[in-house]
C-alpha cells in the first residue's frame, strides 16, 4: 500500500475522550495496554475529524507506550481507518453479493452522478466522501450504506436524495470539523 | 410455529434492559449453573446437547471446551467471536442489538464452565452502534452483581468487556481474532499450537461464536435431554438464519433445525417467496464460503429427498450436489441474476480480504478475481474456465488458514453447476458486456 503523507497536527483530545481511553485501557491486564489500540484509534480518529495523520498516530503510540511503527502497522491493515483527509460525511456503500443482487450497483452509480465524484473521492466543498465497503452485515435490508455509525437500509434514489439533504441540513452526525 | 429458544422475547419492549430481561426469565441459567452445578457438569450438559459451533465450522462446543489446557496458575480466557463479516450473515448483530443480555448470560455460564475469570467480546468495528448497546448491558450486569467479584456469592469472579475490530474479515478467523485482540495486524497463526493450549497472550483460550454462547442459556435452563428433543438426528435445537438476496422478506429468523428449505423460502412465517413473483435460480445457504446450489438441488437433494435446514441435509451429496449450513447466511438468487457476475463479486471480496501471508491465497485470490472479471466483461476465453479450476487446486489445502479454501470452493461450485453460463460469456463477448446473462436466459435449471 502506498501512503501519501498529508500533515495534520495531532488533535487536542476532549476530556470525555481522555476518560474513555483510560477506561478501555483498564480492560486489559497490566502491560497489555496495546490491546486497546483499535478502540483508541477509533476514539482518536473521531476527535481528529475522521482521519489519522502520521502525527496523530504518533500521539496514539505515546498514549499506549508503544512504538509508532506498531500503530502504522495496524492502521494500514484495517480498512476502517482513513489515512487521508475525508469529507464531513463519508458514505460507505456495501458492494458485496447479497446487496448487489438487490441493486447496490445502481446506488453507487446514482451517488457518483449525484455528487459528481467517483468512488474514493471527496466533493470539492469537502462535504461528502464516497467509498464502497464489503458486506456490512445488513444483507437482508439492502441496498445499504453506512454513514458515521449509522446504517441506512432499503436504499432507493429517493432515499439517497433525502439522506443527502438531511446531511446538508446538519441533521446527520458528521465528522468533527477540526 | 417453530419453537424459539433465543429470540422468544426479542420483540418485548425494553428487553435490552436488565430489568425487563430479568422479568422474562433472564439470568436464570446463571443462578442454576453457579448454585447447583459444577463447571464439569456444565461442560457435560453442553456436550450431551451436541451443540455445534454456530460460527460456520460446526465444531462441537462441548468437545472444544473439554480440550482447554488447565496448567496451574495460568489464566484462561473465553473470547466471543462477534466479527460477523461473512457475506450474507447478520444474525449475531440481531441478537446483540435486540437481546444483548442473552449473550452476556451465556458468556457467564460458559466462562464458569471453562474456569475463565476474564472474557472478551470481539465485535467488528462497523458494529460500533451495537458495541455501545452491549457495553451498556455489561455495565448493568456489573451493577446487578452478575459480573465482577463473587457472582451471586458463588466465589466465581468474571470480568467481561467488548472490543471493536477495525474492518477486516480475516479477524473472524479465531487465531487472527486473537492477534487482533493483542493489538496487532490480523494475521492468522499456524496451528498447532491451538488456542485451547496457547491463545490470547499465550494462555489457554476458547473462541466461540455469539450464537453458540447464547445457546448455552436454553440448554442449561431446559436441560440437554429436553433440548435434544428439538431438531433432527444430527442437528439439535434451533438456529438463527439470516436471509437476504431476492426474497420477499429478508431478515433474521430462528428456526427449528429440520424445517424444510422449501417451507423456509416460501412459508408465510419466513421469507414469503421470491421477490416480485419471480422464480428462484440458485441458493447459497450458509454464507458466501459455501457451495452454491442450482434450482433443482435446493428443495430436493440429488436422491430426491426433501432438503432440510440441517447440517446433514444441506451437505447431502457432498460438494457434487450439496452445500453446507455454514453460518446460516442464506442468499437467494432470482431468475434474472448472473452467476458469473456474482462469482466474480465474491472472488473480489476474498481477494480484498486475504491477509497476504501465504502466496497461494494472496496471489491465487487475486488471479481468480482478475480471470473472473475478464470472463464477466466478455474478454475471457474457454481456457480461462479451466484455469480457474487449476488455481483452485493450487490454493486448496496449501494455506495457513481456511480463507484460501473459502475463496476457492464457491468458484468451483459455480463452475460445476453453471458451466454453460461461463461459456456463454466467452462465446458472446459483446452481449456479455451489454447484458446481464440472467435477464437474458431466465432460469437455467
Ligand atoms: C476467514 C474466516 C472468517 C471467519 N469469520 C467468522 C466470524 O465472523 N464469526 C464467527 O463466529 N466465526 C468465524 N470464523 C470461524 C472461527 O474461526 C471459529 O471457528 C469460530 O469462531 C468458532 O466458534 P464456534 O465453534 O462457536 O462456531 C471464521 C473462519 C475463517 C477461516
Ligand atoms: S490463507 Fe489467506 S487469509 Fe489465511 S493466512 Fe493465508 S494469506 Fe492470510
Ligand atoms: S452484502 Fe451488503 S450488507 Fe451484506
Amino acid at each position: 500500500m502506498k501512503i501519501e503523507i498529508t500533515e495534520q497536527k495531532r488533535p487536542v483530545l476532549s476530556e470525555e475522550a481522555k476518560a474513555e481511553i483510560q477506561r478501555v485501557i483498564k480492560q486489559y491486564p497490566e502491560g497489555r495496554q496495546k490491546s486497546a489500540i483499535l478502540r483508541v484509534m477509533h476514539i482518536v480518529e473521531e476527535e481528529a475529524g475522521g482521519w489519522l495523520s502520521p502525527d496523530t498516530m504518533d500521539m496514539i503510540a505515546e498514549i499506549l507506550s508503544i512504538e509508532p511503527i506498531e500503530v502504522y502497522e495496524v492502521a494500514t491493515f484495517y480498512t476502517m481507518f482513513n489515512l487521508q483527509p475525508v469529507g464531513k460525511y463519508v458514505f460507505e456503500v456495501c458492494r458485496t453479493g447479497p446487496c448487489m443482487l438487490v441493486g447496490s450497483d445502481n446506488i453507487i452509480t446514482y451517488l457518483e452522478n449525484k455528487l459528481n465524484i467517483k468512488v474514493g473521492e471527496t466533493t470539492t466543498d469537502g462535504m461528502f466522501t464516497l467509498k464502497t465497503a464489503e458486506c456490512l452485515g445488513a444483507c437482508g435490508y439492502g441496498p445499504m450504506l453506512q454513514c458515521g455509525e449509522e446504517y441506512h437500509e432499503y436504499l432507493t434514489p429517493e432515499k439517497v436524495d433525502e439522506l443527502i439533504e438531511a446531511c446538508r441540513r446538519g441533521e446527520i452526525k458528521g465528522n468533527k470539523v477540526v | 410455529m417453530g419453537r424459539k429458544l433465543l429470540l422468544e422475547h426479542a420483540d418485548v419492549p425494553g428487553i435490552e434492559t436488565f430489568d425487563v430481561y430479568r422479568k422474562h426469565g433472564g439470568y436464570r441459567s446463571v443462578e442454576k449453573a453457579l448454585k447447583t452445578m459444577s463447571p464439569e457438569e456444565v461442560v457435560e450438559e453442553v456436550k450431551t446437547a451436541t451443540l455445534k459451533g454456530r460460527g460456520g465450522a460446526g465444531f462441537p462446543a462441548g468437545m472444544k471446551w473439554s480440550f482447554i489446557a488447565k496448567p496451574e496458575g495460568v489464566p484462561r480466557y473465553l473470547l466471543c467471536n462477534a466479527d460477523e463479516s461473512e457475506p450474507g450473515t447478520f444474525k449475531d448483530r440481531y441478537l446483540m442489538q435486540y437481546i444483548p443480555h442473552l449473550l452476556i448470560e451465556g458468556m457467564i455460564v460458559s466462562s464458569y464452565a471453562l474456569g475463565a475469570n476474564q472474557a472478551y467480546i470481539y465485535i467488528r468495528g462497523e458494529y460500533m452502534f451495537v458495541l455501545r448497546i452491549v457495553e451498556k448491558a455489561i455495565a448493568e450486569a456489573y451493577e446487578k452483581g452478575f459480573l465482577g467479584k463473587n457472582i451471586l456469592g458463588s466465589g466465581f469472579d468474571l470480568d467481561l468487556s467488548i472490543a471493536p475490530g477495525g474492518g477486516a474479515y480475516i479477524c473472524g478467523e479465531e487465531t487472527a481474532l486473537i492477534e487482533s485482540l493483542e493489538g496487532k495486524r490480523g494475521n492468522p497463526r499456524m496451528k498447532p499450537p491451538f488456542p485451547a493450549v496457547q491463545g490470547l497472550w499465550q494462555c489457554p483460550t476458547v473462541v466461540n461464536n455469539v450464537e453458540t454462547l447464547a445457546t448455552v442459556v436454553p440448554i442449561i435452563n431446559m436441560t440437554a435431554a429436553e433440548y435434544t428433543k428439538i431438531g433432527t438426528e444430527q442437528s439439535k435445537g434451533t438456529k438463527l438464519i439470516s436471509a437476504g438476496g431476492n426474497v420477499e422478506r429478508g431478515g433474521v429468523y430462528e428456526i427449528e433445525l429440520g424445517l424444510s428449505v422449501e417451507e423456509f423460502i416460501y412459508g408465510d412465517e419466513w421469507c414469503r417467496g421470491i421477490k416480485n413473483g419471480k422464480k428462484m435460480k440458485a441458493l447459497v445457504p450458509g454464507g458466501s464460503s459455501v457451495p452454491i446450489l442450482p434450482a433443482h438441488l435446493i428443495t430436493k437433494t440429488a436422491n430426491g429427498d426433501t432438503r432440510l435446514m440441517s447440517y446433514e441435509s444441506l451437505s447431502d451429496g457432498g460438494f457434487a450436489s450439496g452445500s453446507m449450513l455454514g453460518s446460516g447466511g442464506f442468499i437467494v438468487f432470482d431468475e434474472d441474476q448472473c452467476i458469473v457476475r456474482n462469482t466474480w463479486n465474491f472472488a473480489r471480496f476474498y481477494a480484498h480480504e486475504s491477509c497476504g501471508q501465504c502466496s497461494p491465497c494472496r496471489e491465487g485470490t487475486g488471479w481468480m478475481e482478475k480471470v473472473l472479471h475478464r470472463i464477466e466483461t466478455g474478454k475471457g476465453n474457454m481456457r480461462d474456465i479451466d484455469l480457474l479450476a487449476d488455481i483452485n487446486k493450487k490454493i486448496e489445502g496449501n494455506t495457513i488458514c481456511p480463507l484460501g479454501d473459502a475463496a476457492a470452493w464457491p468458484v468451483a461450485a459455480a463452475i460445476r453447476h453453471f458451466r454453460e453460463e461461463f461459456e456463454w460469456h466467452v462465446t458472446h463477448p459483446e452481449e456479455a458486456v451489454k447484458r446481464n446473462y440472467g435477464m437474458l436466459k431466465g432460469v437455467t435449471a
